[in-house]
């Protein structure tokens, strides 16, 4: 397959996927213990007789399932997301605000944790029974059992609280309207502990992946050759064995990326970071089922949209996959 | 194979660990009879300040030991109950896609992949939240987030256990398919689930403490990430509050990482020698 076949599939399974999951979210509204206009109004519409007789007439309450069905879904279709009577503004409106800095979180963390574990598992592969690989792997088993939130709530404890080296709340500093390179620094600064926090249980999860395939890439015949030709452990180690280690550490890496997304709401809560994340939790308290099913959504469009890309990258890096399937 | 485990170091803490917690779980009421919720003290008492307060008392006053060991029981329940649920849906369907194979594969699998391609967290969240938090709905949210792999893991060892000559000949003996899946193969595809169910209790109580944490646990019962939550805005002046429960997550967590990884060498001995992560 080129890799345009490969798009155009990948996108039209993903627009599938998507419906599917705006007709299960139309679902759980309804399966919703309640009246569905009370639920989708949340606790603020809840007192308000006119809001929701609205609704129901938005929605057609009074009619047939599947017409309330399409209704939805061709909403869904033109990025109606509904609208957020506790926030006072349309869903997408909402989401579209805070989508730049759940980007900004998740790809940091993504990138750090995918560079530093697999350092880390090269590392102790290398090193394998030694007392640096045990430390490594003790760590690795650790962060594996730390949970995210209680791990960023400790960072900001020691490391904002008691030390006073990082910020440890939002996204910037409030009121000094720095602007440039300084504003950039500032961001920069206050990202550090919500992309460590957040990273740090990835870099658990890929270091042990990148340990595993490092040895088992290592007991291949074409190492032996390699060995045999003279070659010195640490070429073969870097030209022949990582290169072919790594590629399936990758993989298992994209494949994660919705537990990061996960992540990023616990991190952001804890850190007050103002991306969609913390815009669920914030709505998690209001019962504000519109803009919690409509964050869902995006994260899952996320998340699949960040697999397609990372499956391209790999059929350009590794040519190997194209021609097998 | 019980001797390769028991030589495992790590494993045995694991199980050493593990059953600290369950006995601590078992007895919290004999030990804490007043409960969880009772205040005890004045708030905000600092560990060890207070003969009897070991772990002193939350913004409320209650007893913090009381309310570890209670949150105990919380974890281990739904972490286990969730599992098993989640093997009850990921264990047939993958079976019946391995087994089968053709159009019973093939929707399968569309409907496990779906599944996993939705950020099983974010599911979490809308589940429970839309149907009210109690222990109930949330075990089953763990439930329906966790059986995906339990299917595709099924559902491959179904697949390599179906070409094998046993089958061949329960076929021949003349078993029903239904008979020979559940007599011939299921049994023998048991020590790589036990191996994941273990894992899965690990990763189901970190789910439940991240919605508890969140808010989103059931208000009738003490949980660690409840806790972990409720302490969150007095993190700067009594740190211990989300500390000590955060450790409990930890250890129990880790003990059950590593009784999995104990049993997933014990089966695949030749596997763990290579040094396997």
């Amino acid at each position: 397959m080129t890799i345009f076949a490969v798009v155009v599939s990948r996108l039209s399974k993903a627009i599938l996927t998507l419906l599917a999951i705006a007709i299960l979210n139309f679902f759980l509204i309804h399966a919703a213990p309640g009246d569905p206009a009370v639920v989708l109004a949340g606790e603020a519409g809840a007192a308000d007789e006119q809001m929701i007789e609205q609704l129901r007439e938005r929605f057609g309450l009074d009619q047939p399932l599947y017409v309330q069905l399409g209704k939805y879904v061709a909403g869904i279709v033109q990025l109606d997301l509904g609208y957020s009577f506790r926030q006072g503004a349309p869903v997408a409106e909402l989401i579209a605000d805070r989508l730049p800095a759940t980007l900004l979180l998740t790809l940091t963390a993504f990138v750090v944790s995918l560079v530093l574990g697999i350092a880390f598992g090269v590392a102790a592969a290398a090193r394998v029974g030694k007392p640096s690989d045990t430390v490594l792997t003790t760590m690795a088993l650790l962060f594996y059992a730390t949970p995210l939130y209680w791990l960023a709530l400790m960072a900001v404890l020691v490391f904002s609280v008691w030390f006073g080296w990082l910020p440890g709340f939002g996204y910037e500093t409030v009121g000094a309207n720095y602007t440039g390179l300084e504003r950039v620094l500032d961001i920069g600064s206050h990202l550090i502990l919500p992309a460590l926090t957040l990273g740090l249980f990835f870099t658990a999860v890929y270091m042990r992946m990148a340990r595993a395939s490092m040895l088992e890439v290592s007991q291949l015949d074409f190492v032996k050759t390699a060995k045999a030709k003279g070659l010195s452990d640490a070429v073969i180690r870097r030209r022949h064995i990582l290169r072919n280690a790594i590629l399936p550490v990758v993989t298992l890496a994209g494949l994660q990326a919705g537990q990061l997304v996960g992540g990023a709401v616990l991190t952001e809560t804890v850190f007050a970071w103002p991306g969609i994340g913390r815009l669920m939790f914030e709505s998690l308290a209001a019962r504000d089922y519109n803009t919690i099913l409509g964050v869902f959504l995006v994260s899952a469009a996320m998340v699949i949209l960040f697999n397609i890309v990372t499956d391209i990258v790999y059929r350009i890096v590794d040519p190997r996959i194209g021609a097998r399937s | 194979m019980w001797k390769r485990f028991r030589s495992n170091m790590g494993a045995m803490i694991g199980v050493v660990l593990l059953i600290s917690v369950i006995v601590i779980a078992l007895i919290a009421p004999l030990i804490f009879s007043d409960g969880p919720w009772q205040m005890v003290q004045r708030p905000f008492l600092a560990p060890f300040a207070v003969d009897g307060l070991p772990l002193g008392t939350d913004t409320l006053g209650r007893n913090v030991a009381a309310q570890l060991a209670y949150g105990a029981r919380v974890s281990l329940l739904v972490g286990l109950v969730s599992t098993v649920v989640a093997l009850l849906i990921g264990v047939p369907l993958g079976a019946l896609a391995g087994f089968y194979g053709g159009y019973v594969d093939e929707g399968a699998m569309r409907f496990t992949e779906f599944f996993q391609t939705i950020p099983n967290f974010a599911l979490a969240i809308v589940l429970v939240a839309i149907f009210e938090p109690t222990l109930t709905s949330i075990t089953i949210a763990i439930a329906i987030v966790s059986w995906p792999p339990v299917a595709r893991l099924v559902r491959a060892e179904v697949m390599s256990v179906r070409t094998r000559e046993f089958v061949d000949a329960a076929r021949l003996a003349g078993l029903s398919k239904p008979r020979i899946l559940i007599q011939q193969v299921l049994p023998n595809t048991v020590s790589p689930i036990i191996v994941m169910a273990s894992l899965m209790v690990a990763t189901a109580i970190l789910l439940e403490s991240s919605l508890s944490f969140l808010g989103l646990g059931d208000p009738n019962s003490m949980s660690w990430g409840y806790m972990i939550g409720a302490a969150r805005t007095v993190i700067r002046t009594s740190w211990w509050l989300s500390f000590f429960p955060g450790i409990a997550i930890v250890i129990t967590v880790l003990a059950l990482n590593l009784i999995g990884e104990g049993l997933n060498d014990a089966f695949n001995p030749h596997l763990s020698r290579k040094g396997k992560a």
